[in-house]
């Protein structure tokens, strides 16, 4: 979500970046966008069809309302003006993963209009106009198989539900490209109408950049990327190209309107087609659809139901619970994680501590396991008993973790598994005393150095303590014990 | 046996079994066909079969429906599960639909049994069926040198020359009405989105529309009412109730107010066409309408208005006959450009060339605006037009066709003078109205003659009414042409 400082290839040049995004969206919405077949990734191929989506003479498209509904309130999210009259318009190509030779899409009258998208960059808080957000069909898929001739078509993805969201070139650097598309991605998150899957195609990005001289406000003639399909091919390949079009005017040359395909591999960009290519697709409003008005109600009633977006729970993180904004954000970016905390912090009114807990502790085993936490197998409620217990001093935070470890993926009580581990801390008075007289009278020259006011004598005595007791022994007890011996203020 | 009405009554009294209805059909298509080309296929077998099927079910008392047994045909651009869909075209030469169209389905669910499919203009471009690039011409029963008019010619000379059988149609511009006038047939463009469009191969969405071609307008409410209403499957289809249009015919004509548009007795209108339609108009008078003379002004840019929109819309629904995904298929193709190029080059006829190159010249970048956007703006006015006639009178009562059937070979090689045959029918298809077409005299030369009703949206039944009102009135509708599959009598 905020950027971290990388290269920014303009820097140290007199040359600014103009960046815009077109980004692609597939809606998880049951079925398709215009008939009732299957919407799912990873079925076997063509199984997932029917007349409609394979476009058989005489079929005809019926839209889907769940996936107007998920457009609206993607712009209303966004917020975006929802259009009360709107249609879909006919976008005319030959390709065989298009199986009527025209896609439907919305041209000249949008779902939605305008919006923008806040971002953090560093410290500040920028925005991201937005020009549009429309619905379309996606295509299939075109399978080419190693050193064959043939091409093969598979239409499961024909008809998914696509929301195409075109931001204004207000993108200066291939990182703030990078930070919008990871922005835009966790409120697609927040409001569930996409699984942002970009590994599975269900968000794509095309993107369109220019550079100018530093403080120019003028467009120059761009360059279009065109389907690049995660954070680092975004960031590689407007790099990349950013460079190559500096390095053309700084010899001279001149920018051409030209579609490009960034590979991966060998990092490098290569012309698709250029501007005398240009498809004319020949839109027109498609026939078979009438007309969509939207009522004004039904959008309030969406209004009303959006759930709270990124941005605004990262403010208030940081606000009601007093978080930093690195712990907000690590906590927002993972809806499922910064859930789980609210729930922790509903009944322990240490947030911090449980900030901690949840980042590092959950966070990692998450990450590692590559699960969301909710499959981990501990329940906010056993957490907080857990940093509770180290709280009464029931567990020393350093074994702390054992515990955690062992209480995933069963119902176990805390206090039974630090009982199982034999982690249980010693608290008890008389015991402690006795270890730390036996520490004392075994280390009279640290005790000596301790009241001559040396720091690291004191931490040498506390221990001695805790490997006498195997670590078991209440920390914060001791260090009183020893306090007293030795002397106030000494552990500074 | 003699029309559909009487056959209805003896499968429904179980006088006549439904192997004996589809036996009958098939023996007089088998009759008729040699001479007329009018069916590219008959389904003998499996109407058979399914005859069989009712025929079982009836005798052990189960309700099939209020068709049981009642023979039909398709015309060849609509989708059945039996045998192939072809439009008459090369590009569909082996097509089998997966699907059957709602049409047929609701037929089928009715007890209506499929018998054949019929001959057509290719795609439905055409006005004299002499674009059949599968059958070859049909001929008109009165005339076998002369046309059946067209594109639902194959159903038009069955609807003359058989009976007892429903024959479903679709019009674009005039597709059921105009050889419903060439032959003495009854012919039936409902309302657009009266009936489903769902498995109707598209030429021109938003003006295709289902009918029927019957032997007088009983017949077609008969048929109409089972064929209409919503279809989830067709967004252009209407939620409205369907009235029983077999009890809205009767009331007659008087107290209708019928206007006689002065626009549509153009210059160089057939004058025994203008006599003879004249002279039915008097009868409505006699028959206590009111008749006046009313004006819609935009008459004149209806034709031109027509073959853009239509040819645009052409050009974007035949697109996906592209040679990759089914139909015909150029052999061994160099590359994809040349498997599209050569499969539609080879697989289409060169009026559908035409169209779609004239339908991609209009909605081309640069010439949208002056050519398909103002077609609509025209469109609009058309509509106007009849909106502000419908205020002042219930009907518009006109000639179908300037002219008479014409011999085979006349017109077919200019194509403006065959375009000039529609110009009293695409405006209902402009403006949305029904419009009906029955006989209203014959020619010196014995050539059937035309008159057309136009009635304000889902007024289907007013216009029915009045076409039985006349019917009632007058024989034309039950004179017989010489080639016909009964020995003498009427029709029905």
């Amino acid at each position: 979500m905020a950027i971290q400082k990388k290269i920014d290839p303009t820097a140290g040049t007199p040359h600014e970046a103009v960046i815009g995004l077109e980004v692609h969206v597939q809606l998880k919405t049951k079925s398709k966008m215009f008939c009732g077949c299957e919407n799912r990734f990873g079925a076997g191929p063509n199984s997932l069809t029917c007349p409609v989506c394979l476009g058989q003479p005489g079929s005809l498209p019926a839209i889907n309302r769940a996936a107007v509904e998920s457009t609206v309130r993607v712009g209303l999210a966004c917020g975006s003006e929802i259009a009360r009259f709107t249609k879909f318009d006919r976008k005319n190509y030959y390709y065989p993963d298009l199986p009527k030779n025209y896609q439907i899409s919305q041209y000249d009258l949008p779902l939605c209009k305008g919006g923008a998208i806040q971002v953090y960059g560093g410290e500040e808080k920028w925005v991201v106009g937005l020009t549009r957000i429309h619905l379309e069909e996606d295509a299939g898929k075109n399978i080419h198989a190693e050193g064959r001739p043939e091409t093969w078509v598979d239409l499961n993805r024909a008809g998914v539900p696509l929301l195409e969201i075109v931001s204004q070139p207000d993108l200066r650097a291939p990182e703030e490209a990078g930070a919008y598309l990871k922005m835009l991605r966790l409120i697609m998150l927040y409001l569930g109408v996409s699984d942002c899957n970009m590994e599975e195609g269900s968000l794509r990005c095309d993107c369109n950049v220019s550079i100018r001289p530093k403080g120019s406000s003028r467009l120059e003639t761009r360059t279009e990327i065109k389907n690049l399909n995660s954070f680092t091919n975004v960031e590689n390949a407007l790099t990349h190209e950013i460079r190559r079009q500096m390095k053309l005017k700084d010899s001279g040359g001149e920018v051409i309107q030209q579609t490009l395909l960034f590979d991966p591999i060998r990092g490098e960009t290569r012309v698709l087609r250029g501007k005398e290519e240009a498809h004319d697709y020949r839109y027109f409003p498609e026939p078979d659809l009438a007309p969509l008005f939207l009522d004004g109600s039904w959008i309030e009633g969406l209004r009303a139901s959006l759930p709270e977006l990124p941005m605004a729970r990262l403010e208030r993180f940081q606000k009601s619970f007093g978080l930093s904004r690195y712990h907000a954000e690590v906590l927002v970016r993972d809806m499922d994680m910064a859930n789980f905390f609210e729930e922790c912090v509903k009944t322990y009114s240490k947030p911090q501590e449980v900030a901690n807990w949840v980042i590092n502790v959950v966070g990692e085993e998450v990450n590692a396991r590559h699960v969301s936490v909710g499959e981990i197998g501990i329940t906010p409620g056993r957490l907080v008993d857990l940093v509770k217990a180290i709280e009464g001093g029931k567990v020393s935070k350093q074994k702390a973790k054992d515990v955690f470890k062992a209480m995933l993926g069963n119902e176990r009580g805390v206090v039974d598994v630090i009982q199982a581990l034999g982690l249980g801390q010693i608290s008890d008075d008389s015991f402690l005393r006795e270890a730390v007289k036996e520490v004392l009278e075994a280390h009279p020259e640290a005790a000596e150095d301790v009241r001559n006011g040396k720091k690291n004598s004191f931490n040498f005595l506390m221990g001695q303590v805790m490997k006498r007791t195997k670590g078991k022994a209440n920390p914060g007890m001791v260090n009183k014990m020893l306090e007293e011996v030795l002397g106030r203020g000494t552990t500074g | 046996m003699t029309g559909l009405l009487e056959l209805r009554d003896a499968l429904k009294s179980r006088k006549l079994k439904a192997v004996e209805s589809v036996g009958e059909a098939i023996r007089q298509i088998k009759q008729v066909d040699p001479s007329l080309h009018a069916v590219s296929q008959t389904f003998e077998e499996e109407a058979t079969r399914k005859a069989e099927e009712i025929d079982r079910r009836l005798a052990k008392g189960e309700e099939v429906g209020p068709l049981a047994g009642v023979p039909f045909t398709a015309k060849d651009n609509i989708c059945t599960c039996w045998g192939t869909t072809t439009a008459a075209s090369r590009i569909l030469q082996s097509y089998r639909a997966p699907y059957d169209a709602t049409v047929v389905s609701r037929l089928n669910d009715a007890g209506a049994i499929c018998v054949a499919k019929t001959n057509m203009d290719e795609f439905g471009m055409g006005s004299s069926t002499e674009n059949s690039a599968l059958v070859g011409p049909t001929r008109n029963p009165w005339k076998t040198t002369h046309v059946p008019g067209g594109s639902s010619g194959g159903a038009a000379a069955l609807a003359a020359s058989t009976r007892g059988m429903i024959h479903l149609g679709s019009d674009t511009g005039g597709s059921i009405r105009q050889p419903a006038a060439y032959c003495a047939a009854t012919g039936m463009k409902p309302s657009y989105g009266r009936v489903s469009r769902f498995g109707l191969l598209a030429f021109a969405s938003s003006l295709d529309q289902i009918g029927v071609l019957q032997a007088n307008a009983a017949e077609c409410a008969l048929a109409l009412e089972v064929i209409s209403g919503r279809d989830d499957m067709d967004s252009t289809s209407v939620d409205r109730p369907v009235p029983s249009y077999t009890n809205e015919i009767e009331g007659g004509a008087r107290g209708l107010k019928i206007g006689v548009p002065k626009e549509y007795f153009p210059e160089g209108i057939d004058p025994e066409v203008s006599e003879n339609v004249k002279r039915g108009i008097e009868t409505y008078r006699k028959l206590g309408a009111e008749v006046k003379e009313v004006s819609l002004p935009h008459t004149l840019y209806a034709n031109p208005t027509y073959v853009l929109i239509s040819a645009a819309e052409a050009s974007s629904n035949l697109a996906r006959y592209d040679g990759a995904h089914y139909g015909y298929r150029a052999s061994s193709p160099e590359d994809l450009f040349d498997l599209y190029s050569r499969s539609r080059v080879e697989g289409f006829g060169p009026e559908v060339k035409r169209r779609i190159m004239v339908g991609t010249f209009v909605l081309s970048a640069g010439y949208y605006d002056a050519f398909y956007h103002k077609a609509c703006k025209v469109r609009k006015l058309i509509r106007e037009d009849f909106e502000a006639v419908f205020r002042e009178v219930d009907v518009v009562i006109c000639p179908t066709s300037p002219v008479p059937a014409f011999p085979i070979g006349e017109k077919i090689d200019d194509p403006l003078k065959l375009y000039a045959v529609d110009i009293l029918t695409v405006t209902a298809n402009l403006a949305s109205v029904p419009g009906v077409s029955f006989p209203c005299g014959f020619t010196r030369g014995g050539l059937p003659i035309g008159l057309q009703i136009y009635g304000r949206p889902f007024e289907d039944g007013t216009i029915l009414r009045l076409a039985k009102a006349f019917q009632d009135e007058t024989s034309y509708h039950l004179r017989a042409p010489p080639l016909k599959a009964w020995g003498d009598g009427a029709r029905a």
